[in-house]
């Protein structure tokens, strides 16, 4: 019987962060900024069914990079968290705080105890009555959560992405400005100028504060339109990808 | 412990990751079955006086429904509430009338709500009128027990059906059978009056304002003959609760279009006297 090769926990936790690293870094980012009226959300992503984006309770939403299958089922396991949690006590009682927490302890534990970390990276982003309770946290595959401020950006370029939203970002944008802002560094490109992304190809949802009960909201690409500018010359073709790499 | 964190290290237990499974419902009886009012067994024994809600109808018109439940509540020959809510939006395009014990009624409601959301938010898309009336038959079909014990829930459920563009009404009795009805349909202790009202007033193609003032005229019938329904109450100036549902989705019929509505039904019946009058 062979003996198996030593390996050092510090070798162990980088090497699984590095493959974790590796694999969110392949996906297309994901903005998420503030608003004077809400939390917006953005993306590239050709799919009508296969969401990036997505709403877990009246005020909450979530949002992901990475592979598709794991942050599906972490969106499912957080719908479920929140509605039972809404049931048990009262709909009032359902914070981000909370579900983040719990997305904090599963991907904490799967990263040290499973063969695999989850190659994800999450955004839980709640929105309160006024701009100064938002909150928007963002967890990584260790599960460690941070709480962010105005904006976040999460996937690939993710640095060179957020070094231009925080020149650029202001608090109290209005939405047209927040998305324009969004779409136009979503575009941004190791080297070389920007691209245009054509509204058919754009994720984007909003949580919005003026909105009753469910504040929820996806905008279809016919309102991106009018939210963007006009775009003067064509844009270049659109890669294919599959959601996956999301 | 709260019943969201079970397990140990604090990470969401593998019930909430199963795939597969888009029903509130079946996550609620596999992780905490406990939290169900219904498929519960009961002690023997006479379950004490409790409020029971009482007459529900509902009329189809052009382009939609109308639902409209009185606002009383009885416990044995006494009211137990003068303004207790029976109709309820169960999502953006049905609504939901209860009658039978309140309690487990009230509780129902919020979980076929809750059903119909945690749906939507997992598939991304709604379920079809047919299945929301399916789902709402196997829970009442679950509560057979406890109706068994004098503990039934009756709900009468309508809907405006997105793919056949027109509004649908769904009864149901305690063993979970589900029928459609054609045209409108009542239940609840008031429901025999209700419906004699309905079949002399209803008529194909009525307007919604029609339809609210039909819905009304059948309540006041049954509260005229039902010590448990009770109708109109001018004094307090309060009315049933009136909701439409079409294809902009559920409308609850606001208090003043309600208080208009309520004194032309009451003055039709005041100007032929004591007949019921020319009620159209």
């Amino acid at each position: 019987m062979s003996m198996p090769f030593y390996v050092s926990p510090e070798q162990l936790m980088k090497d699984r962060a590095d493959y974790a690293r590796k694999g969110i870094a392949r996906g297309r980012p994901v903005v998420v900024l503030a608003y004077d009226e809400g939390i917006a959300f953005a993306t590239e992503n050709p799919s009508r069914a296969l969401h990036k984006v997505s709403e877990i309770y009246d005020r909450i939403a979530f949002a992901a990079v990475g592979k598709y299958n794991e942050f599906e089922n972490l969106r499912v396991a957080g719908v479920r968290y929140a509605d039972l949690r809404g049931y048990s006590y009262d709909r009032t009682d359902v914070s981000a705080r909370g579900l983040a927490n719990a997305y904090a302890q599963t991907l904490g534990t799967v990263f040290t105890t499973e063969s695999k970390p989850l190659e994800v990276e999450l955004v839980v982003a709640e929105v309160g009555a006024t701009a100064e309770e938002d909150q928007i946290y963002r967890l990584s595959y260790d599960g460690s959560v941070a709480d962010e401020r105005g904006h976040v950006v999460m996937g690939g370029q993710a640095e060179q992405i957020g070094a231009r939203l925080s020149q650029d970002w202001q608090p109290g944008m209005d939405l047209s400005g927040a998305v324009r802002l969004a779409v136009q560094v979503l575009g941004l490109q190791p080297e070389g100028e920007p691209r245009v992304i054509p509204p058919d190809q754009l994720e984007v949802a909003v949580l919005d504060r003026t909105r009753p009960r469910r504040a929820f909201r996806r905008l279809p690409a016919a309102m991106l339109t009018d939210l963007l500018p006009t775009q003067v010359d064509d844009p270049p073709p659109a890669p294919s990808h599959p959601a996956e790499q999301g | 412990m709260p019943p969201e964190n079970s397990d140990p290290s604090g990470r969401l237990p593998l019930a909430f990751t199963a795939t597969g499974n888009a029903s509130f419902l079946d996550f609620l009886a596999a992780h905490a079955p406990g939290m169900l009012p219904i498929g519960r067994g009961l002690p023997v024994g006479e379950v004490p006086a409790s409020p029971h809600g009482t007459t529900i109808v509902a009329c189809s018109f052009e382009g939609g429904v109308v639902m409209a439940g009185d606002r009383r509540a009885t416990m044995g020959s006494m009211i137990a509430s003068r303004e207790i809510e029976k109709v309820f939006p169960a999502d953006e395009y049905s609504a939901i009338g209860i009658a039978g014990t309140a309690g487990l009624a009230l509780e129902l409601v919020r979980l076929f709500q809750l059903e119909l959301e945690h749906y939507e938010k997992i598939e991304g898309t709604l379920l079809s009128l047919d299945g929301k009336a399916n789902r709402l038959a196997t829970m009442i079909r679950g509560s057979l027990g406890l109706a068994m014990q004098g503990l039934a829930v009756v709900p009468l459920f309508a809907g405006y059906d997105l793919d056949r563009r027109a509004g649908r009404i769904f009864s149901y009795d305690v063993t979970g059978g589900r029928y459609e009805e054609r045209e409108h349909h009542s239940v609840g202790s008031g429901a025999v009056f209700a419906r004699g009202s309905l079949k002399k007033l209803w008529w194909p193609g009525m307007t919604p304002s029609d339809a609210v003032r039909t819905v009304l005229h059948a309540l006041v019938d049954a509260a005229d003959d039902d010590s448990a329904t009770g109708g109109p109450d001018l004094a307090r100036r309060i009315w049933p609760v009136v909701a439409t549902v079409t294809a902009e989705g559920y409308r609850r019929v606001d208090d003043d279009a309600l208080t208009a509505a309520v004194v032309e039904v009451e003055s039709a019946r005041r100007a032929t006297g004591a007949t019921g009058g020319d009620q159209r």
